[in-house]
């Protein structure tokens, strides 16, 4: 039962940083993946404060439907309710950032906002619920996403700095060639696909 | 409103298209222009959102402060989202299995904030609705455009590819190329237009 159980949690987080990669598998939250992915540096940092609020919203958002909208058989408000959870984290966030890390914040710049439409974190936050987890599912799944997102980041934050050292056909350049090595990197991730521990 | 802003507005969509030029909105582009049918039929879920929210947030405009006025704009696409949600999961059980997921990813596409920020807040009602017409009608053709796409390539070369998100990933990359390309060749004549007629002035 036990072993069932931490099985479930190894699958998750396996699923979420790799099988089922948050950016290049699902294609969940491209802005930030396309925005932010020039600079490593502010990658990383985009990174973590994406990881930092997918993981917090997916918990709030889960004691929320399941203590509050369930009981009252009120489910349906449950985007305008996890939207809101969202919005006010991440306010909370960049208050937070400003005082703590000014580089870090002038560095994000508006992306920091946008966190609150990233779709990843609202998506999680849904997919948690219709799967029906319990609590320290959640807090996994939500990290997993979180560290799977991370690392696409980064990684596409390592090529793109390259890649500006070289002469890319001038209707490739910024978003175009981006497109194209984000869809070269998910072919390599769909060759994880093949990993399974259930 | 006169002729000029009209033109200007109601061309919006094609200008700044939002998928080709302004890169709004990808996520459910990639995710779901798996084939034409998802693509059209999540299009038109966002258009129907975006023009509504248009309308609903330049009528309120003057009543929203400015300090919430984020918070309230994700309020109303939020609950517009949910009429859609509920009409689709009553009416279209089949289509809700297929893009039941970003129907409720709506709410953060970055394309209706990004409008109601832009355009809506700051604009009487008219052109708040011909705003979100154009671009939602902008959204519908771009997305169903890569839809067609992806289904003609996944027909020619198989499923497994073109069907998948790594697909998406390219096709959208390499249709984005020849719209850049398409853009500059239009530009460059006009260019030599205009370097024409000032030779012919001078």
């Amino acid at each position: 039962m036990i072993m069932d159980y931490f099985l479930a949690i190894i699958s998750i987080v396996i699923s979420g940083i790799l099988t089922n990669n948050v950016v290049l598998n699902q294609s969940i939250g491209m802005c930030p993946f396309l925005g932010v992915s020039k600079k490593t540096q502010s990658a990383i940092g985009m990174g973590l404060a994406v990881t930092f609020v997918i993981t917090v919203a997916s918990c709030v958002c889960w004691i929320i439907y399941t203590f509050i909208l369930d009981p009252l058989s009120i489910g349906y408000l449950s985007t305008v309710a996890f939207i809101l959870v969202i919005a006010s984290l991440v306010q909370l966030l960049d208050i937070a950032l400003k005082k703590m890390s000014p580089t870090l914040y002038s560095s994000l710049g508006v992306y920091l906002a946008l966190i609150t439409t990233n779709c990843a974190v609202l998506g999680t936050a849904n997919s948690v619920i219709s799967q029906g987890l319990d609590f320290f599912q959640t807090l996994i799944t939500g990290l997993a996403i979180g560290i799977g997102f991370t690392v696409a980041l980064i990684l596409m934050a390592g090529i793109r700095e390259k890649q500006e050292l070289y002469d890319v056909p001038k209707p490739f350049r910024g978003f175009p060639i981006a497109l194209v090595t984000a869809g070269i990197m998910a072919m390599a991730f769909y060759g994880f696909s093949g990993l399974s521990f259930t | 409103m006169n002729k000029e802003e009209f033109k200007k507005t109601a061309l919006g969509g094609l200008i700044n298209n939002p998928v080709f030029v302004l890169v709004l909105g990808m996520c459910p582009t990639i995710a779901k222009s798996d084939n034409i049918i998802n693509a059209l039929s999540l299009g038109l879920c966002t258009a129907f959102v975006l023009i509504f929210s248009n309308v609903i947030i330049s009528l309120l405009r003057k009543a929203i402060p400015d300090k919430v006025h984020l918070p309230a704009y994700i309020v109303i696409i939020a609950s517009l989202v949910t009429l859609v949600q509920m009409f689709v999961s009553s009416f279209l059980p089949d289509l809700n299995d297929s893009i039941g997921a970003f129907i409720s990813l709506i709410t953060v596409n970055c394309i209706i904030l990004g409008r109601a920020e832009a355009f809506a807040g700051k604009n009487k009602v008219l052109p708040s609705l011909i705003d979100g017409v154009s671009m939602g009608l902008g959204f519908i053709a771009a997305i169903t455009l890569l839809g067609a796409v992806r289904q003609l390539l996944t027909i020619i070369f198989g499923s497994g590819f073109f069907d998948k998100t790594m697909g998406g990933f390219i096709v959208l990359g390499l249709v984005m190329a020849v719209f850049n390309a398409i853009f500059a060749s239009v530009k460059e004549k006009q260019r030599k237009k205009t370097v024409l007629i000032e030779r012919e002035v001078a």
